[in-house]
């Protein structure tokens, strides 16, 4: 069903309060990443508050939608999406990466309910959704699972054992959304690893692939919608974003993949004035 | 003498009964699933080998057949036991827990998901295949890892017993297995549980306390049997249970011994032994002398002249309790 302008506009004023509530946890936890979250904003916002089937104040519901995160370091994006989806408070992410805190640097399934695992180490998420997806087939269930994942853990041999199995037990209840932002810590990923033809690999491996403008919600949602209807193979949706999305100073310079406003590159703006001007310019975009 | 408590094979000693301890997971898992629906049991390309085969051909169903992707069977299995399945993963030690050892420790043990560790082939009764399939590390690698029981069975019997009672922890577990046939030194009515070290042998007074695992056993047996006769009394446990380590059962005895002796087909460092020491060092510190292979890797040969060659047969722990003895 197509979404009217007004829906559209609602989702992206979440998206955009999400990438605020990125901006804050991370300049008071004076650490960890800021470019892959700002880029996947608008996908987590379209998952929280669109796609998933899922209930905020049950996160252990047995029918919810599942959704594996497979690039543990753009947990902030997540932690901001259920935050505001309703999961807990939002001033409850300014712990992030705090002694105590549920909201660990890297995202542990014990600490919160509803992060369905625990990932950081690269390459590992995509088998864990395949494992699961195959495991609920096994019983019936109709619930999806949606793995996030990076473009540079596509370097891990482990993704490619998980993509063979899920192809080779069509596992049409997968999903896999891929954040090809051409970034990664040491730089962009074609000088690092040549990740291209991304989509002919999969496409290779006997998936079905969508590729997508990742800032273009309508597109994303279609995105998902197409995946249910695939018969016969797991879906990666492809989507192309723009690394440190919001905030132009810093948008596709790896520098920021992981350094936090406050810690970033100094050559555009001074490190005292980053979380100010990088929330200004994300009001200036409502 | 025999403890009669632990319920023994009256052939122990004269032509005992042989099978590899893997046999026992090949039963032990059909039991499982028969007993629990929620059970599954993945392969890497080694369904015969791992005897994962017995599983597969009653539920073929729940079998899954991952391909020689040992990361992937961590993680698909942490995935399936994420969803609320029973998963056993089998490979050869060396490669699961081997090879994605840091996917365990991420999407099993922090997880904290009861996936069933399944290594296959460990330790010098792998044979002819040589250093490379002789896992003699593995019992250190899981025994650090918050969340997992590691468990290492004397014989088939054991084997079959332990992978019945690992489905039901609701833990991650590790569980080691060799290739080579051995003594079945345990019987249907010997008692099992996870945790509790059994006493095999048990004479007055004894001098030294022996504490063994996995098939290694049956020559800690045979060597007290042998001391018995030089007036050398000793007990042997069958420490089945690396971690949690029965802590109560084995200071008792080391203390009521005065001395102590390890006996393990793994490296000398992290194993059992190095468990014990650590126990004792802490709650009765006692003169330890450590049987296992001495900080080298294996090579191809038949088991019993590899056991021979690392130190291993039943005159090195003659040896060894003998050196304990002598530092009391």
């Amino acid at each position: 069903m197509e979404l009217t302008d007004a829906e559209v506009r609602a989702l992206e004023s979440h998206a955009n309060d999400i990438r605020k509530t990125i901006i804050e946890m991370l300049a008071a936890a004076k650490s960890g990443h800021t470019s892959g979250p700002l880029g996947m904003a608008d996908i987590f916002a379209a998952l929280y508050f669109h796609v998933l089937k899922h209930d905020p104040k049950n996160p252990d519901w047995p029918e919810r939608d599942r959704l594996m995160l497979s690039n543990g370091h753009i947990t902030p994006v997540r932690y901001a999406a259920m935050a505001h989806a309703g999961y807990f408070p939002v001033e409850e992410c300014l712990t992030l990466r705090k002694f105590g805190s549920r909201l660990q640097g890297h995202p542990e399934r014990e600490r919160l309910p509803g992060l369905e695992t625990t990932s950081g180490p690269l390459g590992s998420g995509l088998s864990q959704a395949a494992g699961y997806a195959y495991a609920a087939r096994m019983d019936g269930k109709t619930f999806r699972v949606f793995c996030a994942m990076s473009d540079g853990e596509q370097e891990e041999g482990n993704t490619w054992e998980a993509a063979m199995f899920a192809a080779k037990y069509r596992l049409t209840n997968l999903t896999g959304i891929m954040d090809r932002n051409n970034i990664q810590i040491d730089g962009n990923t074609e000088d690092v690893m040549p990740l291209e033809p991304m989509g002919d690999k999969y496409r290779a491996f006997n998936w079905h692939v969508i590729e997508i403008d990742g800032h273009n919600i309508p597109q994303f949602i279609a995105a998902c919608d197409e995946s249910k209807s695939i018969r016969e193979k797991p879906t990666l949706i492809l989507a192309h974003t723009t690394p440190g999305k919001g905030i132009p100073q810093i948008e596709n310079d790896y520098r920021w993949h992981g350094a936090p406003p406050g810690k970033g590159p100094t050559d555009k703006i001074p490190a005292d004035k980053q979380r100010d001007v990088f929330l200004e310019e994300l009001k200036k975009a409502v | 003498m025999i403890n009669p408590d632990a319920k023994l094979a009256a052939n122990i000693f004269d032509k005992p009964d042989m099978a590899p301890t893997r046999d026992g997971f090949g039963k032990g898992s059909v039991e499982a699933g028969e007993s629990d629906d929620r059970v599954v049991v993945l392969t890497a390309d080694l369904a015969e080998s791992t005897r994962a085969d017995s599983f597969q051909k009653t539920f073929p169903e729940r079998f899954i057949q991952v391909g020689v992707a040992e990361q992937n069977l961590a993680t698909v299995g942490a995935g399936m036991a994420n969803y609320g399945k029973i998963p056993f993963i089998t490979s050869y030690a060396t490669f699961s827990p081997g090879r994605n050892w840091e996917q365990i420790r991420t999407t099993i043990a922090i997880n904290n998901v009861p996936v069933k560790v399944c290594g296959m082939h460990a330790g010098l009764l792998t044979g002819p295949d040589g250093a490379t399939h002789q896992a003699l590390e593995d019992i250190a690698l899981m025994r650090v890892l918050p969340h997992f029981l590691v468990i290492s069975p004397c014989d088939a019997e054991e084997g079959r017993k332990a992978t019945v009672a690992a489905a039901k922890t609701g833990t991650p577990v590790y569980l080691r297995f060799a290739r080579d046939k051995t003594p079945v030194m345990t019987t249907p009515e010997t008692p099992f549980t996870i945790g509790k070290a059994i006493v095999m042998w048990k004479s007055e007074k004894p001098k030294v306390a022996i504490f063994a695992t996995g098939p290694l056993l049956h020559n800690a047996l045979l060597t007290a049997r042998e001391l018995e006769g030089q007036g050398i009394n000793t007990t042997v446990t069958n420490v089945h249970t690396i971690k949690p380590l029965d802590e109560e059962t084995i200071v008792a005895l080391a203390r009521d011994a005065g001395a102590a002796v390890s006996v393990e087909e793994h490296q000398i460092n992290g194993g059992l032994g190095g468990a014990i020491a650590e126990l004792l060092a802490k709650k009765c510190p006692t003169p330890m002398e450590f049987v296992g292979v001495q900080d080298q890797f294996g090579q191809s040969g038949e088991p019993k002249e590899l056991l021979e060659h690392y130190g291993l047969g039943v005159s090195h722990i003659v040896d060894a309790v003998k050196k304990a003895l002598a530092r009391k």
